[in-house]
């Protein structure tokens, strides 16, 4: 139709065009397009938070993994060291050998700084007693050159990440303007520099005005030995009601109290948790305080909903005719199930299982409130049983830790504690997929 | 560690037992396991599992016993002169338990001999200095009745532990030795094994009951206490929130009112942010993206939910926190004093809850027939017509049952309050300013050195009992507006 502009006065509407848009049609495909754009807007801002979260842990965390070391090579003969054990102050006659070897160093690469030991001390710490432990632990070392790499004090490794400038700088018995010339002098005639930070990963927490020599490796043990209290316990308990509630269970009041009491846990907030824990494990049982075992114990309760929710879903994807099968050739109930369906149903178990694991390694309230903080995860349990018992912290507890104290310092561990907590739960989380493509059957 | 040998034990005779009672059940067959009522295995089995569910049954109810027993003892030897003044019996046995302890110790590292440990008339002082020398950890003066009653409480439970030994290897052994004797051809093993194991399974499954059954008579016990201590009615309407760290002779005011508000707000404000994204990201991703789009944007998503809440924490603290500040600080409006504050922490809350809801509300559009949305487009209708005049009603009851869920999830939600909410706890209608909520309170009053007799650290049981409730009746409302809501289509 070419003409559009027959009237129908009967109703009084305007003419409509099928070619041109009328203002109502415009609005209408407005509307739509606003529509989707809101669609777009809300994933964008969704992804835009996920970036800014990676973004943020990664450059503010990365620089937990460098340190400043000053590597000085240094030579003791016994007759220094005979000299040196017979001052009053010994570990300050070892700091003035230091100090002298160290100057000759500057001296050779053409440096010329005034510095005392004070300033030593400040960029260093103790040095005299490190070098005096080493030499009474290691006394076949005299003699020959050793090389020392000796950890620089967190101010001064800020100076190096930009934490610390020479205009905000303040001078305090901590770091003072005029030992930034030594370390620049240092830099220059490359004793100090930077290297990979071992202590972080392998050591264990610090004392609270020592944020360079904390370390993570504690806590990872300790999370290690909670996750295999949470796999022991977890897995057959949550295996075996699983398989009552999907297989066995009849149609009656107490198998529906079972299922009501499992989607509940599964929405308890987690630091309810830990009040059960504080209060069962704790105060009625009397459970060492702050122990991994207790920690699992409480994380099992927590994680077996989960368990339980996606073990029965993957019982459940078992088709009846494998039953019937095995009731058919003679099997009993019970061999139909354990000879058959769990094999079967076992890939899409450990996938669910893995997954309440990472839940669990990144669980942190409950433990903070059965005693888990960081700052007891002090060094590594002595030994297998030990580990379980003796007081130690937990990953995430030891970012909490880290992050509740006033050092700006503790920052950055805290977020490099972060990086590590999400290497293990995306090892984890890959595992699972994994097994889920590899083995996952569709029937 | 005896309890560990001890079950290497008892798993021993039942691994003995196993060979054994399938041996005679072959035996008895002549040899022919055609002849037998069920397969060898299972005599073996119903041998090993009479073996170890008793005695594993008795390690357990004894080893939840005898710490009452003895304590109830031990509590009665101590004489009314010993507890002091302003003390109370529960702490002085708490200090029996650390010296206790420290004898314990001083032994196994052989710092003291047995004999030492259990002479009752050594000298208090001595004795204190050499566990102190010992590197315990004791209080400085431990006193003769304290002593008396650490001795006993020892000897007590070390006769307990070998009394339970004793008791658990025969009770393994009897039940090894009786299944051994019932074994024969014609003993049905197999019905009463598959029985066995249904049992077990079943115990496996009530441990949910259990935990439910812990929690709640934890809390109840402990909320009991401390309204013995403070009137109920200063807890539920008291409004200022100022708890006396010494904990003794400062009087502390405990109103949850402050709490309850700062948690409403923390959550109301990451609902608002959670809400709308989650909910346009899910309508988009059903009703819109391509399949590539979706399988990329989903999963991408669900990453946010996978990540711990201490990283939300500290993403609180050291990124958002920071960057609200220097917008609405002094610098920016002027409104915000501190990093920390219910904005903060509730926007961040609020990315956290993002795909809680986008997964949630997306299966429920998914549920929505396919057949509504074509007898709209039929009518004329677009697509965004559609979605809002048709499915998002058809959805609307599945869609608060998630919002409902995300509510009880903002307001149980602990490290990020903890760490990006401050710790004041206020009244007021600023969102900028630092408030605290009901979970940050929980950590705080327990993880201090406040002993756990005061009404400082009972209150935490109190709150919790109070969370406890309000996030249950959450999730109870959610799941039966989201049942009701499926019936209709299915």
């Amino acid at each position: 139709m070419t003409d559009a502009s027959m009237q129908s006065p009967e109703t009084g509407r305007r003419a409509t065009s099928l070619t041109a848009a009328d203002a109502r049609t415009r609005k209408r495909a407005n509307a739509e397009k606003r529509f989707r754009a809101y669609g777009i807007t809300a994933i964008a801002t969704g992804l835009f938070f996920l970036i800014v979260l990676f973004s943020s842990i990664l450059s503010q965390g990365i620089p937990a993994f460098t340190r400043t070391v000053v590597s000085v090579e240094f030579t003791l003969t016994p007759q220094e060291r005979e000299e040196a054990e017979g001052t009053l102050f010994k570990t300050k006659a070892y700091s003035n050998l230091f100090v002298s070897a160290l100057n000759k160093e500057l001296a050779e690469s053409g440096m010329n700084v005034d510095f005392d030991e004070e300033a030593i001390e400040r960029l260093l710490g103790k040095v005299g007693g490190t070098i005096r432990t080493f030499y009474s632990e290691n006394p076949d070392q005299l003699d020959t050159p050793v090389k020392f790499d000796l950890a620089a004090s967190s101010r001064v490794d800020g100076y190096f990440k930009g934490r610390v400038s020479r205009d905000t700088i303040q001078d305090s018995r901590f770091l003072q303007k005029s030992d930034l010339d030594l370390v620049d002098a240092l830099e220059t005639a490359g004793i100090i520099k930077q290297s990979f930070n071992w202590p972080f990963i392998t050591g264990a927490d610090s004392g609270v005005d020592n944020p360079g020599g904390a370390g993570i490796g504690a806590s990872v043990v300790g999370s290690f030995f909670m996750m295999l209290v949470v796999l022991a316990l977890s897995l057959p308990i949550g295996v075996a009601a699983s398989i009552y509630l999907e297989e066995f269970a009849p149609q009656n009041r107490f198998t529906d109290l079972i299922e009501v009491n499992i989607s509940n846990l599964a929405a308890v907030p987690s630091i309810v948790f830990g009040i059960l824990g504080l209060a069962v494990f704790i105060q009625f049982m009397h459970l060492p305080q702050s122990a991994p075992l207790v920690g699992g114990l409480v994380l099992t309760l927590m994680t077996l909903p989960t368990i339980i929710i996606s073990t029965r879903a993957s019982l459940k994807a078992v088709p009846p005719s494998i039953r019937d099968a095995a009731l058919g050739v003679g099997a009993s109930k019970m061999q139909a199930v354990f000879h058959h369906v769990l094999p079967l149903a076992a890939p899409g178990i450990l996938t669910g299982t893995i997954i309440g694991l990472a839940q669990a390694l990144g669980e942190t309230a409950p433990l903070l409130l059965i005693g888990m903080v960081g700052f007891v995860a002090r060094g590594y349990p002595e030994g297998f049983v030990a580990g379980f018992t003796e007081a130690n912290s937990a990953m995430p507890a030891q970012i909490y830790t880290w992050a509740s104290r006033a050092d700006a310092g503790f920052y950055e561990k805290a977020w490099g504690g972060i990086i590590i907590l999400l290497i293990f739960l995306l090892t984890m989380n890959i595992i699972a997929i994994i097994l889920r493509r590899r083995f996952e059957r569709r029937w | 560690m005896p309890i560990l040998w001890l079950i290497l034990i008892v798993s021993a005779i039942a691994a003995v037992g196993y060979f054994l009672g399938r041996s005679r059940a072959l035996q008895s067959a002549g040899g022919d396991s055609r002849n037998l009522h069920s397969l060898p295995s299972f005599y073996g089995a119903n041998v090993g599992l009479k073996t170890l569910i008793p005695a594993i049954g008795l390690l357990i109810f004894w080893l939840l016993v005898q710490p009452f027993f003895v304590n109830s003892q031990v509590s009665d030897m101590i004489p009314g002169t010993a507890v002091a003044e302003g003390s109370s019996r529960s702490l002085v046995m708490a200090e029996v338990r650390r010296t206790t302890a420290g004898l314990n110790s001083a032994v196994a590292q052989g710092q003291m001999t047995e004999g030492e440990a259990r002479n009752p008339d050594t000298d208090v002082a001595d004795i204190t200095q050499r566990l102190k020398d010992a590197g315990q950890v004791v209080t400085s003066d431990i006193t003769q009745p304290v002593l008396h009653a650490a001795q006993s409480y020892r000897v007590m439970n070390a006769n307990g532990y070998r009394v339970m030994s004793i008791a658990i290897i025969l009770v393994a052994l009897a039940g090894a030795a009786f299944s051994w004797w019932q074994t024969h051809s014609e003993y049905r093993a197999r019905n009463v094994v598959e029985q066995g194991v249904r049992v077990l399974l079943l115990a496996a499954a009530s441990i949910a009951i259990l935990t439910t059954v812990g929690i709640v008579l934890s809390l109840i016990f402990n909320t009991w206490e401390f309204f013995k201590l403070y009137p109920a009615s200063d807890f539920f309407f008291g409004t200022t929130w100022a708890p006396s760290f010494s904990g003794r002779g400062g009087s502390s005011s405990l109103g949850i009112l402050p709490l309850l508000w700062g948690t409403l707000y923390i959550s109301i404000v990451a609902l608002l942010v959670a809400v709308p994204i989650g909910l346009f990201t899910a309508i988009y991703l059903s009703e819109y993206a391509s399949s590539r789009v979706r399988s990329i944007a989903k999963p991408m998503l669900e990453v946010l939910a996978g990540i711990p809440t201490i990283v939300y924490g500290l993403f609180a603290l050291l990124t958002v926190g920071p960057l609200l500040l220097g917008v609405f600080g002094d610098d920016g409006f002027g409104w915000m004093k501190a990093g920390t504050a219910v904005m903060t922490a509730g926007l961040v809350m609020g990315i956290m809850l993002i795909p809680f809801v986008s997964s949630l509300s997306d299966d429920i559009i998914n549920a929505v027939p396919q057949a509504m949305r074509d007898g709209s487009y039929g009518l004329g209708a677009t697509q965004s017509e559609t979605i809002r005049q048709v499915v998002l009603p058809a959805a609307l009851p599945g869609i608060v049952g998630a919002i409902l869920l995300a509510a009880s999830r903002a307001i149980g939600e602990t490290m990020i309050v903890v760490l990006g909410a401050g710790a004041a706890a206020r009244l007021s209608l600023n969102p900028f300013e630092a408030m605290t909520t009901v979970t940050a309170k929980i950590v705080s009053q327990l993880t201090g050195d406040a002993d756990f007799a005061s009404p400082e650290a009972l209150v935490a049981f109190a709150l919790g009992m109070t969370l406890f409730i309000l996030t249950l009746g959450l999730n109870i409302f959610a799941l039966y507006i989201v049942r009701k809501y499926r019936e209709q289509y299915e």
